[in-house]
């Protein structure tokens, strides 16, 4: 299935680009994050397990274990820090 | 966006600077009934707090704020609802800048109309803990030694966890 990716600001800048659409066979956002990783350097550096990263299905944050939907829209990004 | 939809619309994510008086006014606009507005606005500080990578203390140039289109005013707009569930409040104004600001600068406003003003405090508190952890924005200091972006503070959810929510930032 085909999902759309956004990054934000230092998972963007590790990344290099601010979206992206990947044909996945990931059931989960887990899965998802691992398939990134095994793709390049960039990715992997972004996305490695440890580094404080959060998410979002369809712009509510969640966590890695939900499952993911053809046409999701998942984005990565670090912790927030507005206000 | 329409000047009146602009002043009755709960959430603001813009680049210009806000004024506290209108924004008030616009809030209390018509409810004869409300007898307490609070209202915070966060500014940008000249200095960064001490963070991890960062040694001395470098004057702060500019920062630059980032936001997630759509997601941001969403998640806002259910602290709102939440927060119209827990104190009985009447209504709420949240408008965050993006973009390049300056030290000095106002960042965002929180404010909260209601009968008495203790509902108002916490509620204001309440949403402000809520934003800091919850809503996706992203700050970067400019310094003369370059740009970084701000770390996330334990501290932040330390005060969120106050209102019975933990979900953590970190």
């Amino acid at each position: 299935m085909k999902v759309e990716i956004r990054y934000f600001a230092s998972i963007r800048e590790a990344v290099g680009v601010a979206a992206e659409s990947v044909e996945t066979k990931a059931d989960t956002l887990a899965a998802l994050r691992d398939e990134l990783i095994a793709l390049d350097a960039p990715h992997a550096r972004a996305l490695a397990r440890g580094r404080a990263l959060r998410m979002a299905l369809n712009q509510v944050m969640c966590r890695e274990s939900v499952s993911l939907q053809e046409g999701a829209e998942v984005a990565f990004f670090p912790p927030v820090t507005g206000g | 966006m329409s000047a009146a939809s602009s002043a009755t619309a709960r959430v603001r994510i813009q680049a210009q600077d806000f004024d506290l008086s209108a924004e008030v006014a616009a809030l209390r606009c018509g409810h004869a009934g409300i007898g307490a507005v609070c209202s915070f606005i966060g500014t940008v500080r000249d200095r960064h707090a001490a963070t991890q990578g960062v040694a001395a203390v470098e004057p702060v140039l500019a920062m630059e704020l980032e936001h997630y289109p759509g997601m941001t005013e969403k998640a806002i707009e259910a602290m709102i609802d939440e927060a119209l569930q827990r104190f009985d409040i009447f209504d709420v104004r949240v408008i965050h800048r993006i973009g390049l600001l300056q030290p000095m600068d106002q960042i965002v406003l929180v404010a909260v109309a209601s009968k008495h003003r203790g509902e108002s405090f916490a509620a204001c508190e309440f949403l402000m803990d809520y934003l800091k952890t919850q809503a996706p924005f992203w700050k970067k200091e400019q310094t003369q030694k370059g740009a970084h972006w701000v770390d996330a503070r334990v501290a932040d959810d330390v005060a969120l966890a106050r209102w019975g929510i933990s979900v953590s930032n970190l």
